[in-house]
């Protein structure tokens, strides 16, 4: 498959994820993060959070597949190895805390290209709902830049 | 959340637009960053972790940083200053790949204070440089946020 305008509106595979407060803890240590209220559920209470809150990009690790961590790079049907990240962008609307239910609804927004088709840029729209009680809690739009993009073997 | 290092969300709504804040140094990209990162984050993207995929099949010299890692340590910059709970927006553009071995340097500038209905709004540019605040820019991009 190519990478082209027919993928603008592709749905990825729903799910719903619970942010589990043990990778939120591998998270703080990969990133550094020591404060309190990211690691420690009594600080994050005295914080005025329900439990640890996720950090603010963490949003767009919800929206990796638990089950199927690379399913956007098949839905691409482009090489990983030809792929880099332009931008991300985040807007929030309620926290996101250890234990929650999250649901995950991921779809293509939009694509285009530039340098004469050699660049692709693959825009993935991303909304974070608490499952349980049914609000937005994030949108989350991710850019991807494809390099040379080549049909799949 | 409180830290002694946190200006309180008044000091930040009395900077006027164009006023520098504290730049913050991260440690030097290690390979064992780049690993927990993979975990912790989810993404299991061999570009960030294996070098032979680095080499053989993107004809890069080395793994290289995961762009969120950047934008990570943005966030940690960020909420330095302005409480996590108060972020509306943040976005960023990448412009350049990490690698191992880049010590991240953060910077940041108020853009805009405004009060609308009893409310103080801040927007910051936030900026991570692969080395010292003059040196190439990997990351930029822009917060909002209501005090």
């Amino acid at each position: 498959m190519m990478v082209d305008r027919s993928l603008i509106g592709l749905q990825l595979r729903k799910y719903v994820c619970v942010v589990e407060a043990f990778q939120l803890r591998l998270f703080a240590k990969a990133i550094g993060e020591t404060r309190g209220c990211y690691v420690d559920p009594a600080q994050a209470v005295a914080a005025g959070f329900r439990a640890p809150p996720i950090a603010p990009i963490f949003p767009a690790c919800l929206g990796t597949n638990p089950d199927d961590p690379l399913d956007w790079a098949t839905a691409l049907g482009a090489d990983l190895a030809s792929i880099l990240h332009g931008s991300q962008e985040f807007e929030y609307f309620e926290p996101i805390c250890a234990g929650d239910r999250i649901r995950v609804e991921r779809r293509i927004a939009d694509v285009y290209e530039k340098k004469g088709g050699t660049l692709k840029f693959v825009v993935f729209s991303m909304e974070c709902v608490n499952d349980d009680t049914q609000r937005l809690a994030c949108r989350a739009t991710q850019t991807l830049v494809v390099r040379n993009p080549a049909p799949t073997q | 959340m409180t830290s002694p290092t946190q200006m309180s969300a008044g000091t930040l709504a009395d900077l006027t637009p164009g006023s520098a804040l504290p730049s913050l140094d991260f440690p030097p990209l290690s390979r064992t960053t780049l690993a927990l990162y993979a975990g912790g984050s989810g993404d299991h993207n061999p570009l960030h972790i294996d070098t032979d995929f680095a080499r053989e099949r993107a004809g890069m010299p080395d793994v290289i940083g995961h762009g969120m890692l950047t934008m990570a340590y943005l966030g940690r910059y960020l909420t330095k200053f302005v409480p996590q709970r108060s972020l509306r927006k943040f976005g960023v553009r990448f412009q350049a790949v990490s690698h191992v071995g880049d010590a991240i340097t953060c910077t940041g500038t108020i853009v805009k204070v405004s009060r609308e209905e009893g409310r103080t709004w801040v927007e910051l540019d936030v900026t991570a440089h692969r080395g010292s605040p003059d040196a190439e820019v990997l990351a930029s991009g822009r917060a909002v946020a209501v005090l």
